[in-house]
């Protein structure tokens, strides 16, 4: 009984969620320090984000992987990953 | 109590219980600290564990792993290859624990789904309200004649990273130059797709460089594999004289090994080695049979969105173990499935529905030093199945100058040291 005196657990206070496909990015775009020639994406502006996955998508820009990435992406989705990264810490 | 009972009702809708374990469990879900364990401390569970903790702080996580030390398996056919000590490969819990995540070395032996608990090798049980188990795969002991872990000890696997990786260098360091290495490779599915020809390249690497009068056999149960044109062509480029794939329509599939003559048969010959590499069938590693989330191809069916079992209630399967469509059996799938199992996790807890996610894959494999190649996708669940997105992923530009494939090398260390530092770090 004294269990259901408690709060319940909700998400509202959990952390905010990442949008689709978020959560991914970070297999190799450090979150903390690494040894690594990828750049970090936490932190970086939005519009920065979004121009670089812009580029890659239509393969204006040379790429290795990120080329064939940013293309199972919608622009909204990209917006909303690069607004994601921009806010994180 | 009624807020509070509606509450629980919602707990139950989502967990489609039966009655009796309804009764049990309830007490657990009206708590405002809710409990998940995580069984298993590779790519998939530990980052799991870190992912719901770091989401939120309230839940109770316990980590269930068996070693102290985990050794991972990408990167470690450079350790065959002698391009990389295995000590690069291990890491320990002390940062994950560090989060606030309980972090348990002991065998999950036995799972109850009706009474939500785990039963330990110690003899003690663990409550959860959610289990996710990310347990890799176990060897299918009996799946290929004549190899039985005795074999292993002669003819090593190394398909689990650790004494099996350095028992194999140390056979091809012992071995004379001349003598004949003996691959072979199973069908499908099996952990880590290009991992037997990233192998059979750099050993081929060894042999050109330290043991030239030597050859790698390749003899594989497939006729097609991941990565194939890019393989092929930097074998006919690389090593010419020191690699030969043989492919299933030409006899490649091995149907039983004789450890104590050093030979493995396939229907067309006998070939002897001085170094043999037994790469076998696979399955789900035992606890998912013990936990019944495995069906009888020995692998996990999973819900995409959640990555709930599709058989068990309440338990989440991640990584090498579960049937993932168009994903395969990746560190990066299984380190990308868990962040999202986690978020839904998150959310099933509070009685709210999970959102549809999107998943990334990239798998490098190093052909040599300085020569990688990758394979990319990108994928959403469509009709209950992980679908590649159209248009996005692919390998590598088969025309692609070596200062790409350099440049992939690199980037290939860099994921390594990024992946390893997000799950252990």
């Amino acid at each position: 009984m004294i269990a259901m005196l408690t709060v319940p657990f909700s998400a509202l206070a959990a952390a905010p969620e990442p949008p689709p496909g978020a959560s991914s990015c970070s297999g190799c775009h450090a979150t903390r320090r690494a040894d690594t020639a990828v750049p970090p994406l936490v932190g970086r502006p939005a519009s920065d984000i979004i121009a670089q996955m812009q580029a890659f998508k239509s393969g204006q820009k040379p790429a290795t992987v990120m080329g064939r990435i940013a293309k199972g992406f919608t622009d909204a989705e990209i917006q909303d990953i690069a607004n994601w990264y921009a806010q994180q810490k | 109590m009624r807020a509070n009972g509606s509450t629980r009702r919602e707990f139950l809708a989502s967990a489609s219980a039966t009655a009796l374990s309804a009764l049990v469990a309830a007490p657990a879900l009206a708590q405002a600290t809710p409990r998940v364990a995580v069984v298993g401390g590779g790519f998939a569970g530990a980052t799991a564990a870190r992912a719901l903790k770091k989401a939120d702080p309230r839940i109770a996580v316990t980590l269930l792993t068996q070693d102290r030390t985990f050794t991972a398996c990408p990167f470690s056919n450079l350790v065959i290859g002698g391009l990389r000590n295995l000590n690069q490969q291990q890491f320990g819990y002390d940062n994950v624990a560090a989060d606030g995540i309980e972090v348990t070395f002991a065998t999950a032996t036995q799972v109850d789904p009706q009474r939500r608990s785990i039963g330990l090798g110690s003899g003690s049980a663990l409550a959860y309200d959610r289990l996710v188990v990310a347990p890799g795969i176990d060897l299918d002991w009996g799946g290929l004649p004549g190899y039985t872990q005795a074999a292993a000890e002669k003819m090593p696997h190394a398909w689990k990273a650790g004494e099996q990786t350095l028992l194999l260098r140390r056979q091809l360091e012992a071995m004379e130059d001349g003598g004949s290495v003996v691959m072979s490779a199973p069908a499908n599915p099996f952990r880590c797709p290009p991992g037997p020809y990233e192998r059979a390249s750099l050993i081929a690497n060894y042999l050109k460089t330290s043991k030239p009068r030597s050859k790698l056999i390749l003899l594989d149960a497939k006729d097609t594999f991941s990565k194939q044109r890019l393989f092929q062509n930097a074998w006919k480029e690389l090593y010419p004289d020191h690699l030969e794939w043989v492919p299933l329509s030409q006899g490649g599939k091995v149907t039983s090994v004789d450890p104590s003559e050093m030979t493995l048969t396939t229907d067309f010959a006998k070939h002897k080695a001085a170094v043999a590499n037994v790469i076998p069938p696979q399955k789900a590693a035992r606890i998912a049979e013990v936990a019944g989330v495995a069906d009888n191809t020995g692998w996990c069916p999973v819900d995409p969105v959640t990555f709930e079992s599709k058989r068990v209630p309440n338990i989440h399967v991640l990584g090498d173990a579960i049937i993932a469509g168009g994903m395969p059996k990746s560190a990066f799938a299984a380190n990308a499935q868990a962040k999202v199992c986690a978020a839904a996790i998150v959310k099933l807890l509070a009685g709210e529905p999970p959102s549809q996610p999107k998943l990334i894959n990239t798998c490098y494999s190093i052909v040599g030093p300085n020569y990688g190649i990758t394979v990319a996708g990108v994928y959403v669940p469509i009709n209950g199945v992980l679908t590649d997105v159209q248009g996005a992923g692919g390998v590598s530009p088969v025309d692609a100058p070596r200062s790409v494939r350099a440049q992939e090398a690199l980037f290939a260390e860099g994921w390594f040291n990024t992946i390893t530092g997000e799950v252990f770090g």
